[in-house]
């Protein structure tokens, strides 16, 4: 099923949560919301969801307009971050509940709903767990089982908040491999929140990047990664280091020394540049450079970072050396980016 | 069958660790007082009421609860608790209900206005149905027109008993609900559920245990309650006489036999209504932890 988010903006009593998004989830998707706390990605799913109702703007479901319709009929698949488990139902029960609750011939028989929930307990590789009850599941379990019960009522979308939030990081990875099995063997439009950026590229197909109520940018892992299209993406995703510097005649310069990179489409003036702490170039000679003196040093696995200090200003940029390379422990050292982006300083 | 998840709320007593524990004699000294204390104005009159009851003898209790007055007034009891225990577990829930999953304006006033029965002293309350329903009252004249009695009647005692007995339940409850939020509730709508279904199936048995705690405490109020029924009740003997004041008739008429009999039977309650509570909160500590206010 197609999602289409039009337009929408939602306010929680004046304070605009999301302003004016828009995004189009393709059928059979597994998409990421990705963004720190207070993003609007979890307002976002909720209002896919129909916990929420948009203040303006609208959500389409393939082509019908979904959000005039509720919850109930909107016919989602929704997993809790902390599952919601009804704790006073078995497994089995948990799971049956989307079954029983549904009225007159939609109804399937008591003995339909049990197959039905061993078939899903099967499914989440939990079976013969049918009559335990949540409080004796592990957290990995409890997740499998939520999911299991938001299947069970064949939803049109699968929508997931925060779905490995409060595990382990060991059980986290499993289950993220496991969640994209499932996910091609079921082919379900799956949407899920997150704010960790490695399950956000390691598992979806597109990643949606959020900030203060807006989408920064949609885009694939490598896309994210690769062509962050704001200071916020690059500095989010993955590791960043900036500069302030100014812009002449296409020439980027840092103070009064050019770096030796050249932006002929950008307009002049100051600038911020961007760039990977391990996308860089050292240099011995320094005419059209970035230098700086080393001012701490780390390693980290299988790199060495150095904090640099540039300039009159002492502005600090991070960069990545190899561990035996000898600029590690020269005082002075001299780089260029390789890859970099400039952005309009704010 | 006993529900499983019940291990994990186990309510735990920490063992005090030995830096914090008062030497022996402050302890023993400690425990002392509050035995001493507990059977001076606790153990004792509770002996004493059995005691006196049974002072002329067996037969002599057994014919003090047999006399028609006697047993009409515990029959009243009986129904005015019958009546007002339901309709506050059904108001209680309503208002724990919308306190506990919903936001709007007034919810502060609302909570604060549950706790005033607590807060007000129970003549009082019952005072207040005398100048709302009294011949000299507002609704007096209106009333005595219909020929609606409610005064010196049983309505009037269902209604002093309501308004007495109402903050158990919902108290019980808004702190349990509100701990719990609305993630299960929520859960339940996404599945297909309607808002019946969902309080039916998920919200009644996520609070059933302090639901029955509170009705537990509520009905012993109900039918302990003296102040506010002895305002509206009238005192007429074998129709407006509730357990409570008949005691107090029988005991100003020097029959002590009778009035302690009657007042044994308030006891019992009391006693069975301790150990069940007790029960509860041994088994189900923590679901009803979060309120002890009372």
């Amino acid at each position: 099923m197609e999602v289409r988010v039009v337009n929408v903006r939602k306010e929680f009593e004046r304070f605009p949560a999301l302003h004016d998004v828009s995004l189009d989830i393709r059928s059979g998707e597994l998409i990421a919301l990705l963004g720190p706390s207070g993003s609007g990605k979890t307002t976002l799913l909720r209002l896919i969801a129909g916990l929420e109702r948009p203040t303006k703007g609208a959500i389409f479901f393939g082509e019908e307009d979904a959000s005039q319709k509720s919850i109930q009929e909107r016919n989602v698949g929704f997993v809790f971050q902390h599952y919601a488990l009804f704790r006073h139902m078995t497994v089995a029960d948990n799971i049956g509940f989307g079954l029983k609750v549904r009225h007159g011939a939609a109804r399937p028989s008591a003995q339909e709903i049990r197959r039905r929930a061993s078939e899903l307990l099967d499914l989440v590789q939990l079976s013969g767990l049918e009559k335990r009850y949540p409080a004796q599941l592990s957290g990995g379990q409890r997740q499998r089982v939520a999911l299991a019960r938001a299947m069970a009522i064949e939803p049109k979308v699968l929508l997931l908040d925060e779905p490995f939030g409060a595990l382990d990081a060991q059980v986290r990875r499993e289950l993220r491999r496991w969640l994209r099995e499932i996910h091609d063997a079921t082919g379900h439009t799956t949407v899920f929140v997150t704010h960790d950026q490695e399950e956000a590229l390691e598992l979806a197909d597109r990643v949606v990047v959020m900030s203060q109520g807006r989408i920064e940018q949609v885009g694939s892992a490598d896309e994210i990664y690769d062509t962050p299209n704001s200071p916020f993406v690059y500095s989010f995703i993955g590791e960043s280091s900036s500069l302030p510097v100014k812009v002449d005649n296409g020439e980027i310069w840092l103070a009064d020394r050019p770096v030796g990179l050249q932006a002929p489409h950008a307009p002049s003036g100051e600038a911020l540049l961007y760039f990977r702490p391990h996308d860089v170039e050292l240099l011995d000679g320094c005419s059209g450079c970035i230098a700086g003196t080393v001012a701490a040093s780390r390693r980290v696995a299988g790199t060495r970072r150095v904090e640099l200090e540039i300039g009159g200003e002492r502005q600090r940029v991070e960069i990545e050396l190899p561990v035996d390379h000898p600029a590690a422990q020269k005082s002075r050292v001299a780089f260029r980016p390789r890859r970099w982006k400039l952005f309009p300083a704010s | 069958m006993a529900d499983p998840e019940i291990k994990s709320y186990e309510p735990h007593h920490e063992s005090q660790s030995a830096a914090v524990t008062e030497s022996r004699p402050v302890r023993w000294v400690a425990m002392g007082i509050a035995f001493a204390f507990l059977a001076v104005f606790l153990l004792l009159p509770l002996i004493v009421v059995f005691h006196e009851a049974l002072s002329k003898g067996i037969g002599a209790y057994t014919e003090a609860l047999a006399s028609p007055d006697t047993r009409s007034a515990i029959r009243l009891t009986l129904l005015v608790a019958a009546i007002s225990v339901p309709l506050n577990l059904i108001f209680g829930i309503s208002a724990a209900w919308a306190i506990a999953k919903f936001e709007f304006k007034g919810k502060a006033f609302l909570t604060t206005l549950i706790d005033l029965p607590f807060s007000v002293s129970p003549v009082i309350s019952g005072l207040v149905y005398v100048l709302l329903f009294g011949a000299q009252g507002l609704l007096g004249a209106w009333l005595k027109a219909h020929g609606i009695v409610i005064l010196f009647a049983v309505p009037g005692i269902v209604l002093a008993t309501i308004f007495v007995t109402f903050p158990f339940v919902a108290r019980e409850l808004i702190p349990l609900m509100q701990e719990q939020g609305n993630g299960d509730e929520e859960a339940a709508l996404s599945l297909g559920a309607n808002g019946w279904q969902a309080f039916w199936y998920v919200t009644l048995p996520n609070v059933k245990w302090g639901l029955l705690y509170g009705v537990l405490l509520c009905n012993a109020r109900a039918m302990g309650e003296f102040g506010a029924v002895s305002v509206v009740s009238g005192h007429i003997r074998g129709l407006t006489n509730t357990m409570p004041l008949h005691v107090e008739i029988l005991y100003n008429e020097y029959n002590a036999v009778g009035a302690f009999a009657v007042a044994s039977l308030l006891a019992g309650l009391a006693l069975v209504t301790l150990v069940l509570k007790t029960l509860l909160e041994m088994r189900y500590g923590a679901e009803i932890a979060a309120t002890r206010g009372h």
